[in-house]
């Protein structure tokens, strides 16, 4: 029999808030050392009372936006009851009777053509800590730097068909999220529970529903969801064992889920309002407010970058990061062509970046300083080699680009008596090279050329240089 | 009479176990907060001391503050006369102190200042911050003041009032005048008949006196039916043991406070640093707060409760719109003397039906000689001057 996987996922997002969502505790940015950035409200100490960060919501209404969801006007906070060290207070605040964002929708574009996924809700709650286990002493420490970082968990129905289908969301999501600034989704920033079952193929039954926990990584979170597909074909096929509704973990190193809890073991997490924050009523104004402040998606980035006619290699690595867009857009504000800001923001930069090991997208750069080194080249008062020196030194050491071109001499070439001090000396000091050409060695002029430009350091206008060479050895054949 | 922690010997005021004062150790007079010692002081305590009122010392309470009067305390056996009397009304009683600063979770600090003969006086729901008190109600707790007399009482009142940011419920107003003594002549005060029905005999009397006293100052008086106060009382029971078994369910023997000598797993140091830590009374209500908030029971108890708190709120508002003041005994007076640990939480249940409507809708209450006074939302001094008018007549 042929089976049809049915996936629905649970995703949090870390939000990139400068701090905690119920204390002024710093956010994730923060964070170096563990327990850093803990407060006796975020470290489970009675005594202190939550309050409300309001940016969280406009991330929360922003990232509802994305997904085309309703907004709720009347939203509250609830309290989830469950015992973990990691969890201070022995209760989580989250969003259980009325979230922030409802019934919306996220288009993805796969193999198999056009799919849409529905987004039940999206809600607002806060993080656990993170438990670290010391083997060799056999103890378990706990760091409460995360504790009370704003989430939002994005549950989607149970729309998804394929492995496929789930990472292209994930990625869609990872990279709207980033370009919205809504979140940083690095590494351990974004998080999934993936329920899935498997159904006679036209059958409108759901199968039995197993939620593998907490992954990651997309990596493993393709290899659960195959080992489940195929765990749950063997068990409707060869009988190899009786599925049951419950909760598994994956273990990255083995290779496998392994059961937690069965529905009968299942906690109660005995939802109740928070008492301490006071329903919160988001109006219209509220709304128009944050979305003014929202930026354009990746996709209608792309098709601003293609109207202005940028190669589709080039679209890619700008839109994939929020910041070499608005560097981009910042260059061609300022007068420089779209295709030349292009360049530079990629080749030059990515190029001084990944010498180091860095990305296109770590690009941290003064914009103005950016547009001067480019306006200095094109009006060809340094030639490009030159640029590049400078463009180095203002990534190192974020100098000023006038000031290096003129203490290093950069902008040497647009003197022509230096130029010609520097084609006389390395004429005296090749004498062989300068008599091998007057004997009619033609490409000895092309070895003088080449210690010319060893002499500028490459700062010259190589024409002007030419043309001076050329000059003086005409000269001498008299 | 002492308390269980000096803070300073010239300072005049006794402040309950359960609110936080920078240097001394906070227990809640449970065992389980063994050797926490706050970070900062209360707000209530900073603006008190910032007033001219210094901390004199702690004053024991029963364990979280859910017994009758206190008798219930982890340090309660080591301490002469703490076992029957709230400790902060006795210590306001015999003139060790001005007054206390105490938390009326569930009306004892109101028994106990009946008890002890002195004045309490719990305001309306976020006047006063909550910021640095030990978390166990949050929907209806409130700090309040015990004094001698409702002079001093408005005076420390005033003092510790107005709004506060570090309270998301605080009221906005940024201070309250309560030295506005109001006339007495022409109030409308009623009294509630079930309450009197279910109170001892001699709490009747007392109220039998108090009407006198305001008739004879000029008040009118009726005795009206208010049958709501036995649902108002079942609601606050299943919200106040909801919450409390929340919010005490941080001190679980990892981060501070008392955890067992013996475990072997996470499971068991949870579960015996709190078999340990906590005395029958809290385990009870442990049990009742988590059972109304399982899923199966949530829409029927919790939801319900809440449903109830509204409509206790709009019929009392009615009753409010006809009267100053609502007049009740505010509490049984039946004998708290010794009695097994086991009944506690049946014991605290029923007295609910005398003191559950103030920290269920949030209204003000105030007791004085014995009696006790409710009015409307920031009506307190419409209550201070009823109060002293009665302390007055009977001073006569």
């Amino acid at each position: 029999m042929k089976y049809e996987v049915v996936i629905g996922l649970e995703t949090h997002v870390e939000l990139a808030t400068e701090s905690k969502i119920f204390c002024s505790c710093g956010g994730h940015a923060a964070r170096k050392t563990p327990n850093d950035c803990v407060c006796p409200a975020c470290c489970g100490m009675p005594g202190m009372l939550p309050v409300m960060n309001k940016r969280v919501v406009e991330l929360a209404i922003m990232a509802g936006t994305l997904l085309n969801c309703r907004i709720n006007r009347y939203i509250t906070f609830d309290k989830k009851n469950y015992f973990y060290p990691d969890l201070p207070c022995s209760y989580q605040i989250t969003q259980w009777f009325h979230p922030i964002c409802v019934e919306g929708s996220v288009e993805l574009e796969t193999r198999a053509g056009k799919r849409t996924i529905g987004i039940k809700q999206i809600h607002m709650e806060e993080d656990a800590g993170k438990l670290v286990h010391d083997d060799w002493t056999d103890t378990t420490m706990i760091d409460f730097n995360r504790t009370s970082v704003p989430l939002i968990e994005i549950v989607s129905k149970p729309d998804f068909r394929s492995v496929e289908e789930v990472l292209t969301y994930l990625e869609k999501l990872k990279s709207m999220f980033r370009f919205a600034k809504i979140s940083e989704c690095e590494d351990g920033a974004m998080r999934c529970d993936v329920n899935i079952s498997l159904r006679p193929e036209g059958s409108e039954k759901l199968g039995v529903r197993t939620e593998i926990k907490n992954m990651s990584s997309l990596a493993s979170i393709e290899r659960a969801i195959k080992y489940e597909i195929a765990r749950h074909t063997d068990a409707l096929e060869r009988q190899t064992e009786v599925l049951v509704q419950e909760t598994r973990r994956w273990d990255d190193t083995k290779g496998r889920t392994f059961a937690m809890r069965n529905k009968e073991t299942a906690e109660d997490y005995r939802y109740f309002p928070d008492p301490n924050l006071m329903p919160i009523i988001i109006d219209d104004d509220w709304i128009q407010r944050v979305r003014s402040t929202m930026s354009v998606t990746p996709d209608e980035k792309k098709a601003e970058y293609r109207d202005l006619g940028l190669s589709e290699k080039e679209i890619e690595a700008l839109t994939a990061e929020r910041n070499l867009c608005d560097i981009l857009d910042d260059l061609i504000a300022s007068g420089i062509a779209p295709k030349t800001a292009a360049t530079w923001i990629l080749t030059e930069c990515g190029g001084l970046l990944r010498k180091k090991g860095l990305q296109a997208g770590d690009l941290d750069i003064d914009t103005d300083k950016l547009i001067r080194i480019i306006e200095l080249v094109e009006t060809n008062a340094i030639n490009r080699a030159a640029g590049k020196r400078v463009l180095a030194a203002v990534l190192d050491s974020d100098v000023d680009p006038d000031a290096y071109c003129a203490e290093h001499q950069l902008d040497s070439q647009g003197d022509r008596d230096v130029l010609l001090a520097v084609v006389l000396r390395v004429m005296e000091a090749n004498q062989k090279a300068v008599n091998d050409y007057l004997s009619g060695k033609e490409k000895a002029a092309q070895a003088l050329f080449g210690n010319c430009m060893r002499e500028l350091r490459g700062t010259g206008d190589p024409a002007a240089i030419k043309a001076l060479l050329e000059e003086e050895l005409q000269k001498r054949k008299g | 009479m002492r308390m269980i922690h000096t803070v300073r010997p010239d300072g005049v005021i006794a402040v309950d176990d359960l609110l936080f004062v920078k240097g001394a150790p906070t227990t809640a007079g449970s065992r389980i907060l063994e050797g926490f010692e706050p970070l900062f002081s209360a707000e209530a305590v900073e603006r008190l001391e910032k007033a001219g009122y210094p901390v004199a010392g702690i004053s024991a309470v029963g364990e979280f503050g859910l017994d009758l009067l206190g008798e219930f305390s982890y340090q309660g056996p080591t301490l002469e006369g703490t076992r029957l009397v709230g400790a902060a009304a006795s210590l306001v009683a015999d003139g060790s102190v001005e007054g206390a600063l105490n938390v009326d979770l569930n009306g004892t600090p109101r028994r106990a200042a009946a008890v002890s003969g002195v004045v309490f006086i719990k305001p309306t729901y976020g006047t006063v911050s909550r910021y640095g008190i030990i978390p166990c109600a949050c929907s209806g707790e409130q700090v309040g003041v015990t004094a001698r007399d409702t002079a001093t009482a408005a005076k420390l009142l005033s003092a510790i009032s107005g709004h506060d940011e570090k309270d998301g419920t605080s009221l906005p107003a940024e201070h309250y005048d309560y030295s506005d003594a109001g006339e007495i002549k022409g109030l409308h005060v009623c009294v509630i008949r079930e309450l009197l029905d279910a109170a001892s005999e001699e709490m009747r009397d007392l109220a039998e006196q108090a009407v006198q006293e305001l008739k004879a100052a000029g008040a009118a008086v009726d005795t009206v039916s208010f049958p709501l106060v036995s649902q108002a009382a079942t609601a606050w029971q299943i919200l106040m043991s909801a919450e409390t078994c929340n919010n005490i369910s941080r001190y679980d023997g990892v981060k501070f406070g008392h955890r067992a000598a013996s475990y072997s797993n996470i499971d068991e140091l949870y579960i015996n640093s709190r078999t340990e830590g906590m005395n029958l009374l809290t385990k009870a209500v442990i049990l009742y707060g988590s059972d109304v908030l399982s899923r199966d029971r949530y829409l029927n108890c919790y939801d319900r409760s809440l449903r109830v708190r509204r409509i206790v709120a709009e019929e009392t508002a009615k009753l409010l719109k006809d009267y100053n003041l609502i007049l009740t005994p505010p509490c049984s007076g039946r004998d708290y003397h010794e009695y097994p640990i086991a009944e506690a939480f049946d014991r605290v249940a029923e007295e609910g039906v005398f003191s559950a409507i103030p920290n269920l809708i949030g209204i003000p209450a105030i007791v004085v000689n014995g009696i006790q006074f409710m009015a409307a939302s920031l009506q307190e001094n419409t209550l201070l001057s009823a109060a002293r008018a009665v302390k007055e007549g009977s001073a006569r």
